[in-house]
């Protein structure tokens, strides 16, 4: 318990020093590019092939447990809808980029960190925290609310092309259940949870990262370390962010 | 010139730094030598402000360096290169990045400026047509090289290195050790160099200090390290069979 509120007090020690003024402007901006593609760009083709996956799953899993008569088949397409935006577009996604991306940040900071190129950067008189982590922290909480919204459309897609496949519904019931109470509120409420999603998995990722100790095999337990505690932050998160925008 | 007086740390109660006092001269390779785990590193971490120290003081010239926050240090900090065990090289970047990194973050020079600089630091340490390989393509001599070439890019006042031949084969670690004290000379520069390479004693060291858990038990130069009655410095001098033999031999 005590380990557990020193690394906490830790990790917003850490984040004091991330959120400071960048020493160069010009360097910011050419490392957040590269963050957004190594951290959000690299992810579409993982996201896009789940995503769509998913879609075609759920409408299938719904289509057949549907089974009264008395309930419109439109449903299928309502409440393929409703999975993706409320819970699978944001919430597991950003389960999946926590294992993808967090261990990509922790075990790349980590390494640094071992062979001394942060200790390199901070006797240069750079602040290395700030130079390492706001851009992928920047780049992930600004661009991956646009991966959910993918990831949404996407969803839809796979649900209509195996509806084409297998016939379980009609498209033009899929594509009315769509559009059935529609609530633009649900799309924003799923893009603030992304972005507060890409905030924990970058932030826990880099933390671990960078007090990585204990030579290659301390780099691959921070790394671990990273996803679990950024997993468990996700759902805790997901459970106040619900409370609080659905309630 | 660096000042150091009465300098403490400790790690939990593992005491690795006993009231240490020691000066480095413009223009002079000193060597602090020792056992692995001497203390050696923690020292040379403290005088670059890696390590916090618990109690002394740290001066650079007529700057308290151990007073300042941070930010404040920054301004010594230009003015110092370092020399990583491992190189430190940034692995994400190529040779000519990695020597124009402390270029970009502190100078407004031009591109043109910068590589012209690049150039003159990578022509210096004797390396050419290496400016877009990456570091894991280069060997671990090459690898010194780039890191002294970005350690002196901003014509630095201070040097500090630590190990700088571990892991070199012999003729490598005398280029690498000429070429520090080439440097040394040429810019009058204060280098602080932490080895237990006896070679490299004899070779560059002007001023020779010895660390025994944690404290300096000698100081003194290069001729006399050999003659010296400090008991725990002979046994380090003469740890090897070779080197045994040789001082039977000189009687």
């Amino acid at each position: 318990m005590k380990k557990s509120l020193e690394q906490l007090g830790q990790y917003f020690l850490l984040m004091k020093i991330v959120f400071t003024r960048p020493d160069k402007g010009r360097i910011f901006r050419k490392q957040f590019f590269i963050d957004t593609e190594k951290l959000v760009l690299n992810s579409i083709p993982i996201i896009a092939v789940i995503s769509v996956f998913i879609g075609a799953v759920i409408v299938i899993q719904t289509a057949y447990n549907i089974e009264s008569p008395l309930i419109p088949k439109m449903y299928v397409g309502y409440m393929a809808r409703e999975s993706l935006v409320l819970e699978f577009c944001s919430t597991m996604v950003a389960l999946i980029l926590a294992g993808k991306v967090g261990s990509n940040i922790s075990s790349e900071i980590g390494s640094m960190r071992i062979s001394e190129q942060i200790d390199a950067m901070e006797m240069m008189g750079i602040n290395s925290a700030n130079y390492l982590i706001l851009p992928k922290i920047a780049s992930a909480t600004i661009f991956n609310p646009l991966l959910m919204l993918m990831s949404f459309i996407l969803g839809l897609l796979g649900g209509a092309m195996i509806i084409s496949l297998t016939g379980v519904i009609t498209l033009s019931q899929y594509s009315e259940g769509l559009q059935y109470a529609f609530r633009m509120y649900y799309i924003f409420y799923s893009m603030i949870k992304m972005a507060v999603f890409s905030f924990i998995i970058t932030s826990i990722s880099s933390y671990y990262g960078y007090y990585a100790d204990g030579g290659s095999l301390g780099v691959g337990r921070s790394s671990t370390k990273a996803i679990v505690a950024s997993s468990v932050a996700i759902l805790l998160a997901n459970l106040v962010i619900t409370q609080l925008m659905l309630n | 010139m660096i000042q150091v007086k009465n300098l403490e740390k400790h790690f939990g109660d593992n005491h690795v730094l006993k009231n240490i006092s020691i000066k480095y001269r413009p223009g002079e390779c000193s060597l602090i030598i020792g056992a692995s785990g001497s203390g050696k590193t923690v020292l040379l971490k403290s005088l670059v402000g890696l390590h916090e120290p618990d109690s002394g003081e740290i001066w650079y010239d007529k700057v308290k360096f151990s007073s300042l926050s941070f930010n404040e240090k920054k301004n010594i900090r230009k003015e110092i290169g370092m020399l990583f065990q491992g190189s430190a090289l940034f692995d994400f970047a190529t040779v000519e990045e990695n020597v124009r990194f402390p270029m970009d973050f502190f100078t407004e020079w031009s591109e043109s400026e910068k590589l012209e600089r690049v150039n003159f630091c990578l022509n210096r340490v004797n390396l050419k047509n290496v400016n877009k390989l990456m570091p894991n393509e280069l060997s671990g001599g090459m690898q010194k090289r780039v890191g002294i070439a970005r350690a002196i890019a901003l014509n630095p006042k201070y040097l500090f290195c630590d190990e700088p031949n571990s892991g070199l084969d012999p003729q490598t670690s005398i280029l690498i050790d000429q070429l520090i004290s080439e440097i040394t000379k040429e810019y009058n520069i204060t280098t602080v160099i932490n080895t237990h390479d006896m070679n490299s004693v004899m070779e560059i060291g002007d001023r020779v200090g010895f660390i025994h858990k944690g404290e300096l038990l000698w100081e003194g130069d290069k001729e006399n390290v050999l003659t010296s009655d400090c008991e725990e410095l002979n046994s380090f001098v003469f740890a090897s069979r070779m080197a045994k033999k040789v001082k039977e031999m000189m009687g």
